[in-house]
């Protein structure tokens, strides 16, 4: 227990103390809420979809928080490269612990920016439907975090080098944030689209912090919830299992 | 406290450690010195449950690292070849984790942690980020580290790579000093042969993953009827030159280091 709690505080600490971190990771955001808020906006509200900022803010929350969790699971290869795994690997507690430790850890963080990237939208004219609709949000990315950390921990797990990086960026990240109805409404997509977007568990994540925040939904919050815990459990077998077989 | 019986492992067709046998006594100061590639760190990293032997026995404290690794990792301690430190954390809050890690009693912790690093000279420094620590401060912290959970053995994988002249011997005092003070036995690995002359009660040469000589100094000199542990060493290893090839893990090194750049 002290093991999880130890590792979860490391990786707040980290989060502290890397400034330049806390700052280029609200560089993306700003970017996709002015760039394409406000320049897609006017297309958006002729076809008759109401206020573009107001659709696609959750969605950019979501984001946040998905490459955020991501990126910090399958920051262990940082940890194996600067040698300090070994020394969790060589420790008298369960590899569960540690996995679980670096993820909610990890998630943690993931959650913070996403809550920050929340502020951002408030700034830039995004208004939630009440205030109580935000700790209901919270909910729904705290499921993201988890989800992604773990998925991060077990792709980190398998690969010995940073070469792989951008390829788990551009096939896995970007496929996952743009099928996810971030950017869109998944109503009346193609066929094939339609499948693929439903196997896409960020979907149900983006469709629960929309569904929270602005009261429009997709799928319903049940089943978000359902998916998101179940993909959750998944991967964070999945995440545990490879973090255990890990040789150091 | 360590025991060894034709202990081998093999990666694919390469058997990188091929039936060693050895024992080292409780207190002891025990090296393995050995050209690169010899297998010494193929050795550790199957005394310290990293690798899992593909042949032999291993009793650690009298425990087999393979169905008791929780209970052998806690009677440990290591320092590894390549650092391990946290470098974004300070010199205290390493110790601090390791010592939740290792379930080190909170009251115990603090004294424990404070002792030490008095003992080592890093007192002063306990609240710099180790980023900022020198190549012997980082090494030296890195010992308090493996020592703080009061270990009954001391693993030290090549320790004073990389360090100068004044780091290493002030290192070797230390190690010296605990070993005597709390009768720690500590099994060293190095390719320095005056280290191993130094602080070493018994040496081992190991190289092509086998034992080629075991005894103290004089023994060794003995044995090969040289006045020195290094004629001694190259008349048992040869001189020729080893060419490692590169890591994983240096490969790593060196790609972030070209892009970092």
């Amino acid at each position: 227990m002290s093991a999880i709690y130890i590792l979860w505080l490391r990786a707040l600490k980290h989060f502290v103390r890397s400034k330049a971190q806390i700052v280029s990771s609200l560089g993306q955001p700003l970017l996709y809420l002015l760039a394409l808020g406000f320049g897609l906006g006017p297309v958006f509200q002729r076809a008759g979809q109401g206020s573009y900022i107001q659709f696609m803010a959750p969605g950019v929350i979501c984001m946040t928080v998905l490459f955020s969790a991501t990126f910090s699971g399958i920051g262990l290869i940082w940890d194996r490269q600067f040698g300090f795994l070994k020394e969790t690997l060589v420790a008298p507690v369960p590899r569960l612990a540690v996995m679980l430790g670096r993820t909610l850890g990890g998630a943690t963080v993931a959650l913070l920016q996403g809550l920050m990237v929340l502020l951002l939208c408030l700034v830039v004219g995004f208004r939630p439907t009440s205030i109580l609709a935000v700790p209901e949000a919270l909910l729904y990315m705290a499921l993201i975090a988890i989800v992604f950390c773990a998925l991060g921990t077990a792709i980190g797990s398998r690969l010995e080098n940073m070469q792989a990086f951008p390829m788990v960026t551009s096939f896995l990240m970007m496929p996952l944030y743009f099928l996810s109805g971030a950017l869109y409404p998944l109503q009346g997509l193609p066929g094939p689209m339609k499948y693929v977007t439903a196997a896409n568990p960020l979907a149900y994540g983006v469709d629960g912090v929309r569904g929270a925040l602005i009261g429009t939904w997709h799928f319903n919050p049940g089943m978000d919830i359902i998916v998101l815990l179940a993909v959750g459990a998944l991967f964070v077998i999945l995440g545990a299992w490879s973090f255990s077989r890990i040789q150091a | 406290m360590i025991e060894v019986e034709d202990l081998a492992c093999r990666f694919g067709n390469f058997e990188a450690v091929k039936g060693i046998t050895f024992h080292v006594a409780p207190g002891e100061v025990f090296a393995f010195l050995g050209p690169n590639g010899a297998g010494k760190t193929t050795t550790i990293k199957m005394l310290t449950t990293l690798l899992r032997p593909t042949r032999g026995s291993i009793r650690i404290d009298g425990l087999d690292p393979a169905t008791h690794s929780s209970d052998v990792r806690r009677r440990f301690g290591i320092v590894f070849q390549d650092p391990s430190l946290d470098s974004i954390l300070t010199g205290m809050e390493n110790l601090e984790l390791h010592a939740a890690l290792y379930g080190v009693p909170r009251a115990l912790r603090r004294e424990r942690i404070e002792k030490l690093l008095k003992q080592f000279e890093l007192w002063d420094k306990r609240d710099i980020a180790t980023a900022k620590y020198s190549g012997g401060m980082k090494r030296r912290l890195e010992i308090v580290r493996g020592f703080l959970h009061t270990p009954k053995v001391l693993f030290l994988d090549e320790p004073t790579l990389g360090l100068d002249p004044q780091s290493r011997h002030q290192l070797w005092n230390h190690v010296r000093a605990v070993n005597q003070a709390e009768g720690v036995t500590v099994f060293l690995t190095t390719h320095y042969m005056d280290e191993a002359e130094r602080v070493a009660h018994r040496i081992a040469i190991v190289d092509h993953g086998g034992i080629v000589a075991l005894g103290t100094l004089a023994e060794l000199k003995e044995q090969t009827g040289t006045d020195s542990l290094e004629a001694a060493f190259l008349k048992l290893t040869g001189t020729t030159v080893r060419d490692e090839t590169a890591s994983n893990a240096d490969r790593m090194r060196q790609f972030m280091q070209a892009w970092r750049r």
